[in-house]
């Protein structure tokens, strides 16, 4: 340890373990001496906050992993085994629910943070595409997950979306039965669900998260001015508006951690069912292949896409718009013409149509809720879906006429961070 | 963009608002799992009533001591009839075959019906039994039409009678009254009080830890308020100097 042309460090176990393994190097330039913009807003606690509850899920999941039983007999009675007998069993499941719920909450928040700063254009479009496949395999996940409980909803929720598959032409049918591993949704679909759900998607999550971050911090943090900062450095070659992850933002991030973590609780101890919206009440009673519940609808985090697929009366026509709805997510960095990134400096139609485009997100998502021959002032659910569904398309296509031919009027972007 | 924020939240919160639902019309049940003596008194009804037809499988019987604040000699002594052994289940006195060959059906288990239907419907279930010369059983029901479950709490309610609705050219049945000469051992006051104490103990059987998680939620949330106090004035230390 005395040869000092080999490690950094002084000595002791620190310099052993830096002489082998690029520990301090690796803690250095992904925390210590990472440099991000001091100017952090609100939107910008989403992306720990993700971090922090996939881990969530990863630890309650391991335990609840240690009581469930993945088989069509036993799933449901196994649930309330670990909701009444098994020690904190409770905690542990809430948690797991609550978590599924507030990972799509912070990822939506997330992504919509993206949208607004222009995080997804160049140089970070590998940045949004890693994180489009989080998301699709959040989507993944989630939808294997709920299917475990082997409730009435759990059961016929997966009874519509696989039997989607069945719409596309010529091979729908065998696709389905392939997805199924049976005619019908059985216990051969309960325990490759359950497969999938603990060990292979987990797995392609953290994966790509690795992935996500790395290219974030392989080109820097985007901010809410969108002004790239390493282009004003100081005479060390630190950027003038940075500020070393550790200790700033991970103070900072603490503190959103708890005020995040106050809702979490108030979900978890107050509200667990959140009306039904987190746990919906026919998921109380067990699968019954033989009696539909009156009305099948997805968790709400799905929703938006749902009421898109309903929009459309023609089966396979929905299943090919929806897919298309989350398909437009992944070309975003390419329909975006613009040279400004931030909204803050970006045209007066930009700003209306993102607004736009946010707010049908959100009534979409609430149509979902709903069947669809409820009268919302005056008209259905449908008529109003293929509304929204328009606005929510029109959006891209507005997004790249507006900037390929030159009809956005942005203001000058400052050379420095604002605030 | 604080205002957005903030909109978005209240925007999540309203999900509540919009998740709940489903049947009109339902009484209230005000369902309290920390009222103790409530949950007694529902417990004497469902294990006299409910259990000879109706299982709990869920439930054990020792996870009930806790929520009523009693031993569990006097569970053992007062609420279960015939033989217990340490970790039973609440199971029913009837077999599933008779049931089928008696009602058509197994009379469905109770352990979650608080929560798959909600309180507010088994409390007015409960309270929407009527005489039915026509049915089989002799019973009928307002809320869950040519429900196949007879009126077991007939002598406390009284022999309830449909009142009856023209609607067109249909005669349908819009409500129940019990009739002064048929009334039963409870005013109506008391009846709804007793099946209230028996949606109040279905409640628990659906989630016995109800009211312990809101107990330690004050705890949990009071712990994380000051933590994020302290959090906050740590960053605004730290951030002091970064201008």
């Amino acid at each position: 340890m005395s040869d000092a042309t080999t490690t950094k460090a002084t000595g002791g176990l620190l310099g052993w373990v830096d002489a082998r393994f690029p520990l301090t190097k690796m803690w250095n330039e992904h925390i210590a001496e990472y440099y991000a913009p001091k100017n952090f807003n609100f939107w910008y606690y989403f992306g720990s906050l993700a971090l922090i509850v996939l881990v969530n899920q990863l630890l309650t999941g391991i335990w609840l992993t240690m009581n469930y039983n993945p088989s069509a007999e036993g799933a449901f009675a196994s649930v309330e085994y670990i909701m009444r007998d098994v020690e904190w069993g409770w905690l542990i499941r809430y948690m797991h629910s609550t978590g599924a719920s507030a990972f799509f909450v912070v990822v939506y928040l997330h992504m919509f943070r993206a949208l607004m700063y222009g995080s997804y254009q160049k140089p970070r479009e590998l940045i949004w595409i890693f994180g489009m496949i989080i998301y699709l395999l959040l989507m993944a996940e989630a939808f294997m997950g709920y299917l475990l409980p082997w409730g009435q909803m759990s059961f016929w929720g997966a009874q519509v979306i696989i039997s989607l598959f069945g719409a596309i032409p010529g091979v729908g049918e065998q696709l389905a039965l392939w997805i199924r591993g049976d005619y019908n949704i059985s216990g051969v679909t309960l325990n490759r669900f359950f497969a999938l759900h603990v060990v292979a998607l987990p797995l392609a999550l953290v994966g790509l998260v690795v992935f996500h971050i790395l290219a974030l911090h392989e080109v820097g943090s985007n901010n809410p001015d969108g002004v790239d900062i390493k282009k004003n450095k100081d005479a060390s070659g630190k950027p003038k508006d940075g500020i070393p992850f550790h200790p700033y933002y991970t103070v900072k991030d603490t503190f959103g951690l708890g005020v995040f973590l106050i809702f979490f609780a108030a979900v978890v101890f107050f509200a667990p069912e959140m009306g039904g919206l987190f746990l919906e009440p026919p998921n109380f009673e067990p699968a019954n292949p033989l009696q539909t519940p009156e009305h099948i609808a997805p968790v709400w985090y799905f929703t938006a896409f749902y009421s898109v697929l309903r929009a459309v009366p023609d089966k396979f026509g929905g299943v090919v718009l929806m897919g298309l709805a989350i398909f437009m997510l992944f070309l975003l960095p390419w329909i975006d013409r613009g040279k400004v990134r931030s909204i803050r400096y970006r045209g007066l139609g930009h700003k209306i149509a993102l607004g736009l485009f946010a707010a049908a997100f959100v009534i979409l998502s609430y149509l979902g809720l709903k069947a669809p021959s409820d009268i919302i002032v005056g008209l259905t659910v449908t008529l109003w879906a293929q509304i929204w569904t328009a606005v929510y398309f029109g959006f891209f296509v507005f997004l790249y006429v507006y900037t390929a031919f030159g009809f956005e009027r942005t203001k000058p972007v400052p050379e420095r961070v604002t605030d | 963009m604080k205002k957005t924020a903030l909109a978005l939240l209240l925007l999540l919160a309203s999900g509540v608002a919009f998740g709940a639902g489903g049947y009109a019309d339902l009484m209230k049940a005000r369902v309290d799992v920390s009222d103790e003596a409530s949950l007694q008194r529902g417990a004497a009804l469902f294990t006299n009533l409910c259990i000879s037809c109706h299982s709990a499988k869920y439930v054990r019987w020792n996870a009930l001591p806790d929520a009523l604040g009693v031993s569990m000699e006097m569970v053992e002594d007062n609420l279960i009839y015939g033989s217990y052994q340490e970790g039973n289940m609440m199971r029913a006195a009837m077999r599933e075959a008779d049931a089928e060959r008696w009602f058509g059906a197994a009379a469905p288990d109770l352990s979650l019906t608080a929560r798959s239907r909600g309180a507010d419907w088994v409390y007015t279930y409960l309270n929407s039994f009527y005489r039915d010369p026509d049915a089989s059983s002799g019973w009928n029901n307002t809320l869950l039409v040519n429900s196949s479950m007879p009126h077991v709490m007939w002598t406390l309610q009284g022999v309830p009678e449909a009142k009856f609705e023209e609607v067109g050219d249909e005669i349908q049945v819009a409500g129940i009254r019990v009739p002064e000469q048929q009334a039963g051992m409870l005013s109506e006051e008391e009846f709804h009080q007793a099946t209230r104490d028996i949606t109040n103990f279905m409640a628990f059987l659906a989630e016995p830890v109800r009211a312990k998680r809101q107990e330690i939620g004050v705890w949990v949330i009071g712990f994380l308020v000051i933590f994020t106090f302290l959090a906050y004035l740590l960053k605004r230390e730290y951030w002091r100097d970064i201008h």
